[in-house]
């Protein structure tokens, strides 16, 4: 297992924008959003929670596609599945392998990119605490997608169509997080909320996940 | 007696469904028309909403069947997972595209609804906001469905997509009303003293009678509606297994 | 360990292709399928990889022992041969690779990125990964591909010695490995029989 997650992520950092890519998009689309919305700082700082979330989500669905297909392409995945690795484990790798490339640096930039926002001085906390208890979940219903999807010709579109209903619970709690962060309201429950729903996500999905893997590589 | 499966068998489905169309077909016909009739010209006119009200009789129905439809779905899906039935995961199928289309219905009325009485097309209510993730939890899966060639890998995918989407669409639907206390009035029909009180939220017994009619009427057109589409997937799958037969030579 | 099948069918997209697939091997011996293209080998060899399941039949041997090689090698173009080789040993738990290396003469090619290797080297190196798993039964699709005569020579090096140590293979090829004492199955003979089609009598299989 160690030795997989330690292969991804050397493969993700040799083939040139595994951490990059993401996090490039994450900055072009705060600023596109910038620009659409005006230069206002008022206005921006109000929405900034709410655009990080979103920003972060559409960073993250744009790699989930390599999670599986490259693997699938050079015969690697059918050689997993036959190698003394629970599918289960195979998957749950995976995600952490994505999370680790594409959410954590996410994360890491989140506090930044609300800072040209303007984000109130109080949300930064709530918006990185979010973020990070968050973007694991996405990781995870990412990879499920990704699995579902591993072998069809053009599965991208498709993927983004199933994975993004999935992430509106996780969006909900987590902007809702944020922005009472940023208010200085009490986050508590939304806090408790997202907790769940990445916890369970992440204690279940697999399960799924390598179901539909199976499935797939027959 | 005969067990319950034996009606998985393709041919049987047929042959039995067959002979229920007509039936189901005609009272369909009979429930709708009586109820959307009456409804629509026989009641009075709400004192409060005026003549409005009366979308009523196709709103809630379509909106019945758009949640029924997906919770038979996930059934049928359970059913092929667990008993592997190919006319179960055809009957998902088929009944996909019927329950997008209830929702569609079901938005659409309420948008007509809720413009002379919320002055909006569209309110970012949580009930209109989950009708509206549900019916993206029909596309994607319509889509898979559509994606992927093999019949019983495209089952097998969708069966487990349908049983994560009942999952998180529940959960969208609790995080929504999380989200956004909304405008729409509470679930009016089904609720205690209904029929009895007359009480403005409330659907008054006037117009109860027409609207238990219509929506049987909505779900006789549902079943017929998906034994009638059952068919016709059981006789597509039926050709692409004789066309691969065929190539296979 | 013995490898016992009984009366295995199966079927690639709902159509059967084989049936009847019955064979038994003891260790130290090897098995070369042979058939027409499209006659169901690959498809024989998935089902006994335990990657799809088959239509009926049995299969007793230990799933855990089984090193699958398929058509593609499960390479990763932007790691060198050594790290290609450990990855995999790692993953079976081991982490030997020289023997690998030298059966199938690739030292020279130790630091070589794979992707810049050719067909033929690539093809040595997805073999040499068998190697590595530590597993006793070889599946092997098609393993000479692109393979010249010298390799094909060290290929059946390999497979003798991974006999000789008491393991198995089933191969399926179309060219002569140079294994006179494998045993040989020809599953086109076994092409799965469809009942006559009729147009209105079919059952849950649809044909």
């Amino acid at each position: 297992m160690i030795a997989l997650l330690t292969r991804d992520l050397k493969l993700a950092v040799r083939a040139g924008g595994g951490f990059g890519l993401g996090l490039a998009f994450f900055l072009i689309l705060v600023a596109l959003v910038a620009f659409g919305v005006g230069p206002e700082s008022a206005l921006l700082a109000r929405i900034a929670p709410g655009i990080l979330w979103v920003g972060a989500l559409l960073a993250c669905l744009l790699s989930l596609d390599r999670i599986f297909a490259l693997d699938r392409e050079d015969g690697s995945l059918d050689l997993l599945a036959t190698a003394p690795l629970p599918m289960e484990g195979i998957v749950t790798v995976k995600a952490l392998a994505h999370w680790i490339t594409t959410g954590l640096p996410l994360v890491v930039a989140a506090p930044l990119l609300a800072l040209m926002l303007s984000l109130p001085g109080e949300g930064y906390l709530w918006l990185f605490l979010s973020l990070l208890l968050g973007t694991p979940a996405l990781s995870v219903l990412g990879t499920f997608g990704a699995a579902l999807t591993v072998g069809l010709k053009r599965g991208g579109l498709l993927m983004s169509l199933i994975v993004l209903p999935l992430y509106v619970p996780t969006l909900i709690f987590g902007a809702e997080v944020a922005r009472r962060g940023a208010g200085g309201l009490s986050v508590e429950v939304p806090l408790l909320l997202l907790a769940g729903i990445t916890c369970a996500t992440l204690a279940l999905l697999p399960f799924a996940s390598a179901a539909v893997l199976r499935v797939n590589l027959r | 007696m005969k067990s319950i499966w034996e009606y998985a068998n393709p041919k049987k489905f047929i042959e039995t469904s067959q002979a229920l169309l007509p039936w189901v077909t005609g009272l369909t016909v009979v429930c709708m028309v009586v109820g959307l009739v009456w409804g629509f010209f026989f009641t009075p006119d709400d004192y409060r909403q005026g003549s409005t009200v009366k979308i009523i009789y196709l709103h809630v129905p379509a909106a019945l069947m758009a949640i029924n439809g997906w919770f038979m779905m996930l059934l049928a899906s359970l059913i092929w997972l667990i008993r592997r039935h190919h006319v179960s995961a055809l009957a998902a199928r088929a009944a996909a595209p019927i329950g997008a289309v209830m929702t569609i219905i079901a938005l659409a009325t309420g948008a007509i609804w809720g413009q002379p009485m919320w002055g909006t097309w569209w309110v970012w209510d949580p009930r209109l906001t989950s009708f509206l993730i549900l019916f993206l939890f029909y596309l994607g899966y319509i889509a898979l469905w559509a994606a992927v060639e093999d019949d019983d890998t495209a089952a097998d995918l969708t069966s487990i997509l349908c049983i994560v989407g009942s999952v998180f669409a529940v959960l969208s639907r609790y995080a929504v009303h999380f989200w956004n206390q909304g405008l729409h009035q509470g679930a009016s029909v089904m609720r205690a003293g209904a029929l009895a009180g007359d009480t403005e939220e409330r659907v008054s017994n006037v117009f109860a009678a027409p609207l238990f009619l219509s929506m049987a009427g909505f779900v006789l057109f549902f079943v017929a509606l998906v034994l009638l589409r059952t068919q016709t997937e059981i006789r597509a799958r039926r050709m692409r297994a004789l066309m691969a037969r065929e190539r296979r030579g | 360990m013995e490898m016992k099948v009984t009366d295995l069918a199966v079927a690639r997209g709902g159509v059967p292709l084989l049936a009847g697939v019955s064979f038994t091997l003891a260790p130290g011996r090897a098995l070369i399928l042979r058939g027409p293209n499209g006659s169901g080998k690959t498809t024989l060899l998935r089902a006994l990889a335990g990657l799809q399941p088959p239509l009926a039949g049995e299969m007793s041997f230990d799933r855990e022992a089984v090193a699958y090689g398929g058509h593609a090698d499960g390479l990763k173009a932007q790691m060198t041969v050594t790290e290609n080789l450990t990855f995999w040993a790692a993953v079976h738990g081991l982490r030997e690779i020289d023997p690998a290396l030298t059966a199938f003469d690739l030292e020279g090619l130790r630091d070589r990125l794979a992707g810049t290797l050719s067909a033929g080297q690539k093809r040595r190196l997805g073999l040499a990964r068998l190697m590595v798993t530590g597993r006793p039964l070889w599946l092997l699709d098609e393993p000479t591909v692109s393979l010249d005569t010298a390799s094909v020579g060290l290929f059946a090096e390999a497979v003798r010695g991974h006999l000789a140590r008491g393991g198995m293979a089933v191969i399926a090829t179309h060219i002569e490995l140079g294994l006179p004492e494998a045993e040989v199955l020809d599953v086109g003979p076994l092409k799965a029989v469809l009942p006559a089609a009729q147009l209105d009598d079919f059952d849950e299989a649809f044909l």
